[in-house]
């Protein structure tokens, strides 16, 4: 089994030469078992993406978007094949170890921004940190410097429901950055968001991804798909297409 | 528990403002089961956000276990919502991140609990709401029903005196609201006051008393 060697430690960086394989899934498969039928969510998918890489996921529903980001955010365990993190096989962790790395390195954006009600915006970006065990002065320092990131200093002491849906995904996408994950996964950012408001975060996605952030993004709006460095499309359980963009800042030539 | 005496919340609208409640008067009594109903727009939502000191901009008086809210300043607000009130929301809100054991525990530091006391309740509750099996799942393997149960055992883990709902059933089939809505009768038969916003008249039946809004009023 090959393995890549990347830095620990995610980070700005300059590109001098190609850059390190963050992440790497061989034949992966996903069977559900529901009634005894067997339904293949993934068959055979082969994927690797770089560090500062901005992939975009697109198929139509049902093809197993969600399924792989699911896999590729340890929320959930292959069938079968090898997902290497950082050059480190994860997909045999116990459970325990799975949510340790996903804590540690992974950061969730998602199309229902699932912030807590009850909690202010400040506590919103601080309670993964907060489960991490990072101590008080340093989740303080994170929480202020990712909430500047977004825009939403002035909001920090709000609830979510005194802001806008395009507010509360910027309040999200602070809380996804706060803990300075290797990997930033989104699943449809802009969901539940009108075009003005999904934009800015589009806009909002694009400058973590100038800055060096990797991101993976599912999404089934083709324009959005077009701003990522490149894009797999799923059909049934399998990746049919491969593009990379022009457009794309970062411009990375698709792996073979 | 709750007393509000000419409750108001008016946003800016062109040139004058547009009342989203109006002159409200309401009690609510401890081992209360209250339900808000009304036509979309009647203002349900605003008012149980104000209950939950989740809105601050409102006029009136709104008295909360005997402290009076609008006199309080922001940080004694916060402190008094967290140790009176449990939310639930229709969207459940939950962290996709975290297994459901963790989303139990992980809001329970704001309510300044060591990590030994937060365990324990943890413990208490996936034992009362019988998810003791499902605690290292997350909520995405969840069912809508299963994801609101863990929502509500987030809301009540520190045994809150007022539990507010916000259409709590909303993304649920019926058998599920029905679980949702016994769970919540037995919560309120053991001294839990709950005020609940529906339009379902079923789940209205299991409460205690009505309360209709309309265009921001309640209606007589």
């Amino acid at each position: 089994m090959e393995t890549t060697k990347a830095p620990a430690l995610p980070g700005p960086q300059l590109v001098t030469g190609p850059a390190p394989t963050l992440l790497e899934l061989q034949g992966i498969r996903k069977v559900f078992l529901t009634d005894e039928v067997e339904t293949h969510a993934l068959s055979d998918v082969h994927l690797a993406v770089k560090k500062g890489e901005w992939l975009a996921i697109v198929g139509p529903s049902g093809s197993g978007k969600t399924t792989l980001l699911a896999l590729l955010g340890l929320l959930d365990t292959p069938t079968a094949g090898t997902f290497l993190l950082d050059g480190k096989p994860v997909q045999d962790l116990s459970p325990a170890d799975r949510a340790h790395v996903r804590n540690k390195h992974i950061g969730f954006i998602f199309q229902s921004f699932n912030l807590i009600g009850d909690l202010t915006v400040f506590e919103n970006v601080e309670l993964p940190l907060t489960y991490r065990g990072m101590a008080q002065d340093e989740r303080k320092k994170r929480v202020e410097q990712a909430l500047e990131r977004v825009g939403m200093s002035h909001r920090a002491r709000h609830m979510p429901g005194q802001l806008s849906g395009g507010q509360q995904q910027r309040v999200a996408v602070a809380r996804a950055v706060a803990g300075d994950p290797l990997i930033l996964l989104a699943d449809e950012p802009t969901g539940n968001l009108d075009s003005k408001n999904g934009q800015a975060v589009m806009k909002l996605l694009r400058e973590l991804h100038q800055s060096g952030s990797t991101l993976i993004m599912v999404t089934h709006d083709p324009a959005y798909a077009r701003l990522a460095s490149r894009t797999v499309t799923l059909f049934d359980g399998r990746i049919v297409d491969e593009s990379s963009s022009p457009g794309g800042e970062t411009a990375i030539s698709p792996s073979a | 528990m709750i007393r509000l005496r000419n409750l108001e919340k008016a946003v800016k609208q062109g040139s004058g403002q547009l009342f989203l409640l109006r002159r409200i008067d309401l009690d609510i009594d401890r081992g209360e089961f209250v339900t808000v109903m009304g036509p979309s727009g009647a203002g349900k939502s605003t008012l149980l956000a104000i209950l939950g000191l989740l809105d601050a901009g409102w006029t009136g008086e709104y008295e909360l276990v005997g402290e009076r809210v609008e006199e309080l300043p922001a940080k004694a607000r916060s402190e008094l919502g967290k140790k009176t009130i449990g939310f639930v929301f229709q969207q459940y809100h939950l962290l996709d991140g975290l297994t459901v054991a963790e989303n139990l525990e992980v809001p329970l530091s704001y309510r300044g609990l060591s990590s030994k006391e937060r365990q324990a309740l943890v413990a208490d509750a996936l034992d009362r709401f019988r998810m003791v099996g499902k605690k290292d799942l997350y909520p995405t393997q969840l069912s809508g029903g299963q994801q609101q149960l863990v929502g509500v055992a987030r809301a009540v883990i520190a045994k809150p005196p007022l539990l507010l709902a916000d259409e709590p059933t909303g993304n649920l089939h019926s058998a599920q609201a029905e679980e949702i809505m016994q769970l919540f009768s037995e919560l309120n038969r053991a001294g839990t006051t709950i005020v609940q916003v529906t339009h379902s008249e079923k789940n209205a039946s299991y409460g205690n008393r009505i309360v209709r809004l309309r265009d921001g009023w309640i209606e007589k």
